[in-house]
Parts: C-alpha cells; sequence; structure tokens
C-alpha cells in the first residue's frame, strides 16, 4: 500500500468506521423491536406455546430439522408443518407420537420421545404459533 | 520460543487436535446416516452426533485461540506471561468440562441432561451450536474471563504492538457476544435474531480479527516484513470487516419475522463481506513475496496461503453465493448452507489454528525454527489431503443443495422434502467418500508429529534468499 496512505489513517478507519456501524446496527435493532409486534404472532404466545417452545429445545427437535429456514438439514422444515399437515395439531401429534422405537429399517429415522399428552400438544401448538409468523412469504413453497 | 510461559500453549494445542479427531469421527458417523438412515439408531440418532460434531468444532477452535494467544502475547508483548499457572488451571477445567459435557450428549438422553443439569433455572439449550447445558456456558464465561484477565495483564505491562491490540479486541468481542447465548426469550423471532448476534457476530465479526492478528504474526516472524506494513494491513483488513460484517448480520434476517427492509441491508453489506476475505488472500501472497528471508518452516508458510485462499473461497465466494435475498429465498436452509458453511469454517478457523499450530510447534518442542524435512513432508501431504477433500465435500454438497431447490423449491411441482432427498443420494455416498480422504489428511497430520524426531531441522540454503 502506498505511502501516503498511513497506519494512523488505516487505524482511525477502524475505529471509526466499526463504530458508526455499530451503531447504526443498533438503530436498526431498536426499530425491528419496534416493528415486532405486527409480525412475531406474538399475541399467539400463550403458557402452552411456551411449553411447547421448552419441549422443542429440550428434545434438541432443531438437531435434524430446520426451523424457518435454519437448524439442520436432515429432516423436513417444521416452519410450516402445521400448514403442510392441513391445518392441523392433531396430525403433528399423532406424527409425533407413532415414531417407532427402533426406527424405520434403511431410513432416516424420527426417534420415539415419549412425550406426556400435555408436552405433544403444547410443541403442536408451538407449530402453530411458529406458522403464522410473517415470514416475507418463505417457504416457497408448502414443501418448505 | 523467546518466553518460558509460552509453552503454556502446547496442551492447548494436543487438546485441540485430539477434538478435532473427535469431531470429525462424528462427521463421518453423520454422513453415514444421511445414506444409511437407521446406522447407528436409536443408540446415536443423528441430532446427538450432530451436536458432539459442532460442538466438538467449536471447542477445538476456542482451544486453538487461546492457545495461539497464550503463544503469541507474550512474544508481542515482550513479557512473560501474567500467570502460567492460571494458564493451565484453565486450560484443565476446559477440557474436564468439555469432555462432561460431550459424554452427557452421548450417554443420556438430550431431554434428561436438560433436567440433571435444571435447564428450567435458566433455559439455553437445545438451540444450534448452543445445545451446551446452561452450566457449561457458564464454565465457558468463567474460563473466558480469566483467560482474558490473563491476556490482558500480559499486554498491560508489556509492549503494546497492533497485533496484540487487535487479538485481544477479537477475543474480548468473542466473550462478549457469547452473552447473548444466554438470551432465550419465549418469543422465537426474537430468540432467533438474538442468537444471530453470538453465531454471526462471532464468525463475520471478532473472530475475523482473532484470524486477521494470527495471520499476521505468523507472516511477520515468517517472511521477516517490516512491521509496519502488515500491521497497516492488518487494520485495513480488520475495519473493511466490521464494516460490512456488523450490518451484513441482516442476511439473516430475511425471512425469520423480521422486517422487509433487511433484505436490502443484509444483501448490500454481506455481498461486500467478501472484500476482507479477498484482502486477506493479497496481503499474505504480498508479504511471502516480499519476503526478506526464506523461512525454514515451509510447512507454516504453506498453511498461512492456504488459509487466505481457502477462506476467501469458503467465506467469500460461498458465502456470496447464497447472501443476496432473491437467491437466499431459495436455498435458505438446504445443503448449500452446509456446503459454506463446512469451507468456510475450514478454510478460515480450522486452517488458521493449524497455521499457528504448524508454526509454533516445533519452537515449544525445542526446534530453533522447524521441524525436519521429513516431518514437513508429511505435514505437507496432510495439508493437501485435507484442503483437496475438502474442496470435494463442498462441491459434492453443493450439487446436492443445487438439486434439492431445483426439485424442492424453484418449481411448480415441489417434492416433499424425502423424495428430494432420496434423489440425491449419489451426492452424499461422494461427500462421505471424500471425508474419508479427509479423515486419512488429518491422520497424516497426527503422524507428522512423530516422525523424523531426530532428524536434523530443515535448513534453508543462503542463495534464495533475495
Ligand atoms: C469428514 C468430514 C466431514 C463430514 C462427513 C461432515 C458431515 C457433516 C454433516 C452430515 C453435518 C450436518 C448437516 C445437516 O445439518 O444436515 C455437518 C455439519 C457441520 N459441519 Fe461437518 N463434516 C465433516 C467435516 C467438517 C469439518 C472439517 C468442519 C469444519 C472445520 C465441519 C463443520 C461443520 C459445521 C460448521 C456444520 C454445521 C453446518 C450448518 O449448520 O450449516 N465439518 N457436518
Ligand atoms: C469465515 C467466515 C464464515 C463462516 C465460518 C461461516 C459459517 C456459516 C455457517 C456455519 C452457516 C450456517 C448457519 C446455520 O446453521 O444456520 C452460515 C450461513 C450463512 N452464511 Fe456464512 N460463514 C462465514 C462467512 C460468510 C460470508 C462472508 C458470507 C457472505 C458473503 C456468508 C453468508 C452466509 C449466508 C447468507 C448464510 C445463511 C444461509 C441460509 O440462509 O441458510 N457467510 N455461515
Ligand atoms: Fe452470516
Amino acid at each position: 500500500m502506498s505511502e501516503t496512505f498511513t497506519k494512523s489513517m488505516a487505524r482511525n478507519i477502524f475505529y471509526g468506521g466499526s463504530l458508526f456501524f455499530f451503531l447504526l446496527f443498533l438503530a436498526l435493532t431498536f426499530d425491528t423491536e419496534s416493528a415486532l409486534p405486527d409480525r412475531d404472532n406474538r399475541q399467539a404466545i400463550t403458557e402452552k406455546v411456551a411449553l411447547g417452545k421448552k419441549v422443542w429445545e429440550e428434545h434438541d427437535c432443531i438437531g435434524c430439522h430446520t426451523l424457518l429456514g435454519e437448524g439442520a438439514y436432515f429432516a423436513p422444515e417444521l416452519g410450516n408443518v402445521y400448514k403442510r399437515f392441513g391445518n392441523s395439531t392433531e396430525a403433528i401429534v399423532g406424527f409425533i407420537k407413532s415414531r417407532p422405537e427402533n426406527g424405520i429399517p434403511g431410513r432416516r429415522s424420527m426417534p420415539q420421545f415419549n412425550l406426556s399428552d400435555e408436552e405433544l400438544e403444547a410443541v403442536a401448538e408451538f407449530l402453530k404459533y411458529a406458522s403464522e409468523i410473517n415470514t416475507n412469504n418463505w417457504p416457497p413453497n408448502i414443501q418448505g | 520460543m523467546k518466553y518460558q510461559s509460552q509453552a503454556v500453549a502446547k496442551p492447548y494445542f494436543i487438546a485441540a487436535i485430539g477434538l478435532f479427531v473427535g469431531q470429525i469421527l462424528f462427521g463421518l458417523i453423520m454422513g453415514l446416516q444421511y445414506v444409511w438412515g437407521d446406522f447407528l439408531f436409536p443408540e446415536i440418532p443423528f441430532n446427538v452426533a450432530r451436536m458432539v460434531h459442532t460442538n466438538l468444532l467449536i471447542v477445538w477452535i476456542l482451544f486453538g485461540f487461546m492457545g495461539a494467544a497464550y503463544y503469541l502475547i507474550p512474544e508481542e508483548t515482550e513479557n512473560e506471561l501474567w500467570s502460567p499457572k492460571l494458564a493451565l488451571l484453565m486450560f484443565w477445567i476446559f477440557l474436564v468440562a468439555g469432555a462432561l459435557t460431550i459424554l452427557g450428549y452421548l450417554l443420556v438422553p438430550y431431554a434428561k441432561l436438560a433436567e440433571l443439569t435444571m435447564n428450567d433455572l435458566l433455559p439455553t439449550m437445545g438451540r444450534e451450536f448452543l445445545e451446551q447445558p446452561t452450566i457449561t456456558k457458564i464454565g465457558i464465561v468463567i474460563v473466558a474471563l480469566a483467560f482474558l484477565l490473563n491476556i490482558g495483564m500480559t499486554l498491560l505491562k508489556g509492549r503494546k504492538t497492533v497485533v496484540s491490540l487487535v487479538m485481544v479486541i477479537g477475543l474480548t468481542g468473542l466473550a462478549v457476544f457469547f452473552l447473548f447465548s444466554f438470551f432465550n426469550p419465549d418469543n422465537l423471532v426474537k430468540d432467533k435474531f438474538y442468537w444471530w448476534w453470538v453465531v454471526h457476530l462471532w464468525v463475520e465479526g471478532v473472530w475475523e480479527l482473532i484470524l486477521g492478528s494470527i495471520l499476521a504474526f505468523v507472516l511477520i516472524k515468517t517472511t521477516g516484513v517490516d512491521r509496519e506494513v502488515i500491521e497497516k494491513w492488518l487494520y485495513i483488513i480488520i475495519a473493511m470487516t466490521l464494516i460490512t460484517g456488523i450490518i451484513g448480520t441482516g442476511h439473516h434476517y430475511y425471512w425469520i419475522g423480521t422486517p422487509e427492509y433487511w433484505q436490502w441491508w443484509g444483501s448490500i453489506f454481506s455481498a461486500m463481506e467478501p472484500i476482507p476475505f479477498f484482502m486477506m488472500t493479497i496481503f499474505a501472497f504480498n508479504m511471502v513475496n516480499k519476503r526478506r528471508r526464506n523461512h525454514p518452516n515451509q510447512a507454516a508458510v504453506l498453511w498461512a496461503l492456504g488459509t487466505a485462499v481457502m477462506a476467501f473461497l469458503g467465506a467469500g465466494v460461498w458465502g456470496f453465493l447464497h447472501t443476496l435475498a432473491p437467491v437466499n429465498y431459495y436455498t435458505h436452509g438446504t445443503q448449500i448452507t452446509a456446503a459454506h458453511g463446512h469451507m468456510a469454517f475450514y478454510g478460515a478457523y480450522a486452517m488458521i489454528v493449524l497455521t499457528m499450530i504448524s508454526y509454533s510447534m516445533p519452537l515449544m518442542n525445542g526446534r530453533k525454527a522447524a521441524n525436519s524435512n521429513k516431518s514437513q513432508v508429511v505435514e505437507m501431504w496432510a495439508f493437501w489431503l485435507m484442503t483437496v477433500s475438502m474442496v470435494f465435500i463442498t462441491l459434492f454438497l453443493t450439487g446436492a443443495g443445487i438439486l434439492q431447490t431445483w426439485m424442492q423449491r424453484y418449481t411448480d411441482t415441489p417434492l416433499n422434502f424425502m423424495a428430494a432427498q432420496e434423489k440425491i443420494a449419489v451426492f452424499y455416498w461422494m461427500r462421505e467418500i471424500a471425508g474419508v480422504v479427509f479423515l486419512i489428511g488429518l491422520t497424516l497430520y497426527i503422524v507428522s508429529f512423530f516422525v523424523g524426531r531426530n532428524d536434523p531441522e530443515a535448513v534453508i540454503e543462503e542463495k534464495a534468499a533475495a
């Protein structure tokens, strides 16, 4: 690099630039927080949904599935599974409940988690809540 | 080695390599489960293997960063480490906590682990990469604080170079942003929003400072180029990193419930994120071309150049590939993401740690500058095997991802997920074969530490030095 561009100029760009863009990021975060109530379906977060999120987390569902496109890529997207299963929480419960203990021979298998009825309903409610978040029309189609 | 206390880096590096092996073994298990669905089921379900694979990755990279700091900071600041004892104590705490956590994943069902570690008190588990029990996370914070204290005190009482300053800023940022892993609201959108403050602001933010400073250090040492020049480069590279990378976080805010404007902010700024990686490549090759001496540790120079190229390919090129919102709409959460994640993590962070190990291990083992020729030849074979097989892993996953996107997303007659997966199984088989080659490379890498130990050091004939 040329001699007229000095180290202290580079340093100032680093500190000044980083600070400026970090502050801009905070401002955008602040604006996002104020826009979220209209988008994130928070009115649907009941105690049951909160429990469902905990069930989701404590069985590490994200270790195989994606949720709104984030997670693992081994098993289907679940952000829209409520809609894929015909807007039915019962269908979700039925699916989770019926996983065979020893898997399906030769196929990618989902574990049998032996969830209680309360937990099953809660996790299905959680997925229903997730499916009603405004995701800017993602995923492109029902297959996720 | 100029200071006695730099030697505390050695156990950190040995642990890093050991955990790296574990990471790859579990990667191969998962790779097989991709095509042989019930392999090891129900003993090791895919999600358990994945936690082990990714958490071992993060932990060994952290061991590597800490080892690098313990080696680099005393040398840069020109004085002994503030407390080598504290560094060793933290080593054992971190290793034991890490091992217990991994054993927990493998030996009890995850829900049971959550119960045993009282996840209820402060639920933080069950999110990608942050699967560790809350108590482990607290342990990580304690280790990080003790580490920063040690490094910070060393810096305070010594010479303050740009390299050491940048490294300390990076490491401090690493610890600060990790704190967001404790924030886990019921609101899924907010959970996801701040989750990226750990993950994205790490790999496309503060970790790049650590990467840059290690690269700068190794280049100063091996090329003998004037420190002023290298430090100027370092500043401008990390300036570009944060100027583009902070707002670049927006490339994760397209489809998770956050406002539409992130599609603009995220696309524009993250499209510029390859710039600092590209500068790193130019920088590394420039410095090596301008070298004032030929360093006998040619393996370390190879690793340094390799890091600069592979980080640019993995993060810069493969990142750019899917970062624009209209593209990401179709590729989000597909094998394209996995392809990029692999090459970027390997090319940037695995390779920079291996660069530092390659440079410093011979010195900590009592060599004047480098290992024997024989050892370096084996190490360079390992370099090529691992790096080329990672290129192939990336290419196969990219192929899988393009077809997956095509059949499941970019069509009027979408296949369901599992049907599409079956159609692309051949790519997963090829990925697994490339993975086996990677493991062979890693094995050779370990072998390189044991061959030619009694041979004389490699030397460079003086005429070569221009
Ligand atoms: C033998 C080689 C390897 C194999 C077969 C392998 C296999 C896998 C598989 C199957 C996944 C899970 C993908 C999914 O969620 O469906 C994964 C995830 C991951 N692996 Fe590997 N892996 C290997 C080596 C590595 C290496 C060397 C690194 C980095 C240094 C790495 C970093 C990662 C990361 C960061 C993820 C998470 C990716 C994401 O969330 O997009 N892996 N790996
Ligand atoms: C060394 C630096 C980098 C590393 C280690 C890295 C690693 C990763 C990983 C592991 C993921 C998957 C996260 C998940 O599991 O959800 C990811 C996602 C992503 N990365 Fe990077 N990355 C780096 C740099 C970049 C850069 C420079 C760009 C853009 C130019 C980029 C663009 C993206 C995008 C757009 C996604 C989201 C993919 C999706 O929608 O599924 N990355 N990265
Ligand atoms: Fe990112």
